[in-house]
């Protein structure tokens, strides 16, 4: 990437002020944001710069994209919104609430609110699938009539009800995924957060994966996907973060993997197409409900 | 907390980590056997060189011409004397009884009674004979030797054979303390050290817990449990072949040898309880440290 510092600081800048002026963003500090972000730094060791500050606000119900190259610090993003550890400067807030505020007898019960998918699936191997989702559970103390309850349901929704039984050695791929996935979903979290979901899969693998992803998203769950998986993203026209080299260089809706020289037209097209409505919080209804819905149409 | 629950999981994980399961349930028994048999071992050397140490006396011989009542003014002295522990009176002719009777043959044939009348010390601390020695026979400015009373003829402490004595049963005594305080060390390291490896190879699976949202409680105690039912598990086998062992070799032995009968050896029940708690503790220890590193995450 050619562009100076300064120059990408500035496009920042402008793709904040562009989200502003559309009222997308809502007001700062406002419960309504599921995520918010600002000015957040992150540096490690070596000299490169893991984010460098990073403003940006995906409301509820959202689906964002979070593209960019190797190392230009998606992953970073993502493990400071798990709070694997703490960024140097800025503030997160998720739901209205400041990350940096949590302590660490508070982390776990903050992550029971997050549904997180990685590349490596990250599934309990000497766990059957069944076990794996029950787990997520069986951590936030439910009762065991409500885990058999859940957690076929969630398996047959997700396209496992054949495999309850297996361990994920004796899956493929995607559907070692969808197990992963099952388990980041079973909580009903408000927010899922997915790294390279389909970063080890094929293409045909990865529609199946983004389609449940979609799904979720669809139920009122505020879904980011860091990618850079570019066929997915220009197939799905959602909302794009672009990062490069630790700083957010594109905000996009209805974008594309690739900045694209639209015309004024088509912007305004895009920006008048409906984009999901978040649905969470007007009527409190079970998970399984949503997903049926979800499925049936 | 749900402990039902922590030690089902504690079981099925013994179950799915079968072999590193039972490495630290073998170590456990090995350490413990070899405890279990040195314990005793130790105690009964200890024991027995405490025997010989208290057979240190100091013989106070009387001139001949002594009179009983020179004897007890001699030992009212004596017993004045710092360290001593008893002071015994033998007469002459209950030596002489006493002699005669071991060897009837020789006395006969000198007819009259050699022997003097003669008291017998016994210090406090066996190595402080020597120094009793000097306390009743004091050293003239001229070099030579004097006593504290003119009817004392000499003191006889059989000075060489006195120093032997107290250097080997020292000697004993230290190395086989040594070699106790190496088992234990070695026990608890090997122990702690089968416990870690195992909790080591299970890391990805504490992370992945972490991600879920499990407090450090809940994912420490179905790990804590498990040590502790394979530390039991290992001292009890050891325990049982302990007591195989006792009754197969040691019990049948007891009669012939002075040793294995020593009175102060623990008794079998406190080294069975010592064994069982020492197992179940170092393993339960050994968990829950190694434990602390993998879930700063």
């Amino acid at each position: 990437m050619a562009a100076t510092e300064k120059e990408l600081r500035l496009r920042d800048s402008q793709a904040a002020q562009r989200k502003d002026a559309e009222g997308v963003s809502g007001r700062p500090g406002d419960p309504a944001n599921a995520i918010e972000c600002r000015g957040v730094t992150k540096r490690y060791d070596s000299s490169k710069a893991g984010l460098r500050g990073a403003t940006f606000t995906i409301r509820r119900g959202e689906f964002v994209f979070l593209v960019g190259p190797t190392g230009s610090g998606k992953s970073t993003l993502m493990r400071l919104l798990i709070k694997e550890f703490e960024p140097d400067e800025g503030k997160i807030l998720v739901a209205g609430r400041d990350l940096g505020e949590l302590s660490k007898k508070q982390l776990p019960f903050y992550r029971r609110n997050l549904g997180v998918v990685f590349q490596d699936f990250k599934l309990l191997s000497d766990r059957t699938v069944y076990e794996n989702v029950a787990y997520a559970l069986q951590v936030t103390g439910s009762s065991r009539s409500s885990i058999r309850e859940k957690v076929p349901d969630i398996l047959r929704l997700t396209g496992l009800a054949t495999k309850l039984h297996h361990y994920p050695d004796q899956l493929s791929g995607g559907e070692q995924q969808r197990v992963s996935i099952a388990r980041a979903f079973v909580n009903a979290p408000p927010l899922l957060l997915a790294d390279e979901p389909t970063g080890n899969l094929d293409p045909e693998t990865s529609i199946g994966i983004m389609q449940l992803l979609y799904r979720i998203n669809r139920t009122g769950t505020t879904v980011l996907v860091a990618t850079h998986d570019s066929t997915m993203v220009d197939r799905m026209r959602r909302r794009v973060l672009e990062l490069a080299e630790g700083v957010i260089v594109r905000d996009e809706i209805g974008g594309r993997y690739a900045p694209t020289d639209m015309t004024t037209a088509e912007f305004g097209a895009l920006l008048r197409e409906p984009s999901p409505e978040p649905r969470r919080g007007d009527s409190p209804r079970e998970p399984g409900d949503d997903f049926d819905e979800a499925f049936r149409d | 907390m749900n402990f039902g629950f922590f030690t089902r999981e504690a079981f099925t994980s013994i179950a799915r980590n079968a072999v590193p399961s039972f490495a630290a349930l073998a170590s456990v028994l090995v350490t413990l056997l070899v405890l279990g048999v040195f314990i005793p071992i130790v105690q009964a050397t200890t024991g027995a060189a405490n025997d010989v140490r208290g057979q240190v006396i100091v013989n106070v011989y009387m001139k001949s011409d002594a009179t009983p009542a020179d004897a007890q003014r001699v030992l009212a002295q004596v017993n004045k004397i710092d360290g001593v522990k008893s002071v015994q009176y033998v007469s002459k002719s209950a030596a002489y009884a006493k002699e005669r009777r071991k060897n009837p043959e020789a006395y006969d044939l000198l007819g009259s009674n050699p022997l003097p009348d003669t008291l017998r010390v016994t210090p406090t601390n066996p190595d402080n004979a020597l120094a009793l020695v000097s306390a009743i026979q004091p050293q003239t400015p001229g070099g030579g030797r004097t006593t504290i009373d003119p009817s004392i003829d000499s003191v006889g402490s059989s000075k060489d054979n006195t120093e032997k004595i107290l250097t080997a049963t020292r000697v004993v005594k230290l190395t086989t303390g040594l070699l106790a305080a190496l088992l234990i060390v070695a026990s608890i390291l090997l122990i702690s050290n089968t416990i870690r490896l195992s909790v080591f190879s299970r890391r990805r699976e504490i992370q992945v817990m972490k991600l879920v949202g499990a407090t450090d409680g809940f994912i420490r105690w179905p790990f804590v449990l498990e040590a502790v039912i394979l530390g039991a598990l290992g001292a009890v086998l050891a325990v049982l072949l302990l007591g195989v062992m006792k009754v197969a070799l040691v019990d049948p032995l007891v009669s012939d040898f002075a040793l294995l009968s020593a009175p102060s050896t623990i008794g079998f029940g406190v080294l069975v309880a010592i064994l069982l708690g020492a197992g179940i503790f170092v393993s339960a220890m050994g968990s829950a440290i190694s434990l602390r590193r993998f879930l700063q995450v």
